[in-house]
């Protein structure tokens, strides 16, 4: 049975329910103090794991509704892949105002000094060009140059989940866990990896 | 006499809001709407930090228990109270590393309450003259226990600045007549998985082989600085901070601190302490806490100070060379590479 348009509204709703749920949750933590005593570390780890869940999820729309035989499905990717976006927004500035206080040159050297900030900076600008170029008219516009572009979102994920392995000191058990997930998403586009690693080689002969 | 006679429209008194509740009716609200629209996502690996807040209320296993501190008599060290502001004794009770409870920072206090500090035995051996066994009550009662404000630099880059109680290592290693031959200090933890649920499990116990082992140069060991701490904020450790005795060498990244402390012993070898054993590349013997040597995946030049105020009232500041303690240190590492001898 295919899944009807008034379904496919019931999970956006679910979608943008459970979006708002984590805003107010986190509202909640913040407002009753529940962050622990060092608030702004967890906060920013909060917001970047939720971002990376986004981000897993939009991964899983493709061979889910291929596995299910929904296409329908696949008209939750973006929504998903724009929650993501937010949530590394928010990432991004509560690491830059209530951890860095704007110190935007400390910021630069930082990202070009420490891999794990270069790998979380390379991911939030992919993200950033995918949201930009997520509006209809210029996937139209785009046409083959598009998809090629959003591939990209490949090697986001791959960066996201290193950059949170190796931003903390131990408990490795939690971004191991996320790698797996990552590299389980990843192997169903094996068929991408492989064409660039063909391509890469039939210039060399060339 | 008064007589009323109640009107039809009049409140009983019944009806009538309690003013204090009524003070309070938009937090009332607010927390049962945010509780109503949470609780589905409230899962169990977020109950620690629930339980922060809601002392007794889980009864699975030993969690939830708080522990009993009792009022400890002490002088203060003159040299050593000039600090503030001092970190709020809630925040230094609720944010611990113990991993032997837990990798997670309010794991310590909510798996430890029921830790057994007494009776409790601390060995001093090795190249020794006079082997030494403290028991519980030695450790709180053979020495003049004074308090020293020392600020607490971690290797995440936060710091926190305590009211630490205790005595120096010195006055104890004395007590033993070390040996010519003893050129190190090592320290061990206690290992009792039963009660330590990280060391009984290597998911809870972030995958660590314990117990947990420290070393220290001797003449590191013996500066008055080094300190033995039994207490703090005027009462006794409580077994998250390291009851009933752990060190503190103000100077180093706060890993060197080592806590519940059984053994120590004087060697001639320099003992591998555990995190260079885990990590030889991103954490050596010394760990002197210095700006300029950055961890390999973090810069050390600046650290969040935990004190009072919440989230938005984070200040950062700079990290200082040997955590501010140069004057009194800088001596024992003269000549040594300390990018090298991190």
């Amino acid at each position: 049975m295919k899944i009807s348009v008034k379904a496919l509204l019931l999970i956006k709703t679910i979608i943008h329910l459970s979006a708002f749920g984590t805003i107010f949750y986190l509202y909640y933590l913040i407002d009753l103090d529940l962050l622990g005593a060092d608030p702004v570390k967890e906060m920013i780890h909060f917001l970047g794991k939720t971002a990376l869940n986004f981000l897993l999820l939009t991964l899983l729309v493709t061979p889910l509704a291929k596995g299910l035989k929904q296409p329908l499905l696949m008209r939750t990717r973006r929504l998903l892949g724009l929650y993501c976006f937010a949530w590394a927004c928010l990432h991004l500035t509560v690491f830059l105002w209530l951890e860095l206080n704007w110190q935007l040159a400390f910021f630069i050297d930082e990202v070009i000094k420490r891999p794990y900030l270069t790998l979380g900076a390379g991911a939030w600008l992919i993200l950033l060009l995918l949201a930009i170029t997520s509006v209809n008219v210029l996937k139209k516009k785009m046409k083959k140059a598009w998809f090629t572009l959003h591939r990209f979102v490949y090697w986001a994920v791959l960066f996201a989940v290193i950059h949170y392995y190796w931003s903390v000191k131990s408990g490795l058990i939690e971004p191991t866990i996320y790698l797996l997930i990552c590299l389980l998403l990843l192997a169903q586009r094996k068929d991408y990896f492989k064409s660039l690693l063909f391509k890469s080689r039939s210039k060399i002969r060339k | 006499m008064l007589i009323k006679i109640r009107k039809k429209s009049d409140l009983k008194e019944s009806q009538i809001t309690d003013h204090s509740v009524y003070l309070n009716r938009r937090s009332i609200i607010k927390t049962l709407a945010f509780t109503a629209v949470t609780i589905p996502f409230v899962k169990p690996a977020q109950a620690g930090l629930f339980n922060l807040f809601s002392e007794n209320e889980n009864g699975s296993d030993n969690s939830g228990v708080i522990f009993a501190r009792s009022k400890l008599e002490y002088l203060k060290n003159s040299n050593h109270q000039s600090l503030s502001p001092i970190t709020p004794e809630k925040k230094i009770l609720q944010y611990n590393n113990f991993y032997e409870f837990g990798t997670g920072k309010a794991d310590p206090f909510e798996y430890a309450g029921q830790f057994k500090v007494d009776p409790w035995s601390l060995t001093i051996d090795g190249l020794v003259d006079k082997a030494i066994t403290l028991n519980y009550d030695d450790l709180l009662k053979r020495f003049v226990i004074e308090e020293r404000l020392y600020r607490m630099r971690c290797v995440e880059a936060w710091s926190m600045n305590i009211p630490w109680l205790g005595f120096s290592l010195a006055s104890l290693i004395k007590l033993a007549s070390p040996k010519s031959a003893a050129k190190f200090v090592r320290f061990e933890t206690l290992y009792d998985p039963k009660q330590m649920r990280g060391q009984g499990s290597s998911r809870i116990g972030g995958g660590i082989d314990y117990p947990y082992i420290e070393g220290l140069r001797l003449d590191e060991a013996i500066n008055p600085l080094t300190l033995l701490s039994v207490g703090l904020y005027g009462k006794t450790l409580a077994p998250q901070n390291g009851a009933p005795v752990r060190l503190v060498v103000p100077w180093k990244y706060g890993f060197k601190s080592i806590k519940s402390i059984v053994r120590i012993t004087l060697t001639d070898k320099a003992p591998v302490n555990t995190w260079q054993k885990i990590a030889p590349s991103e954490y050596g013997f010394f760990a002197n806490v210095n700006p300029d040597v950055d961890h390999p995946r973090w810069s050390q030049e600046s650290e969040r100070f935990i004190g009072e105020g919440n989230l938005f009232a984070q200040t950062r500041k700079q990290t200082l060379p040997f955590n501010g303690y140069q004057e009194e240190v800088a001596d024992l590492y003269k000549g040594l590479d300390l990018k090298r001898y991190f």
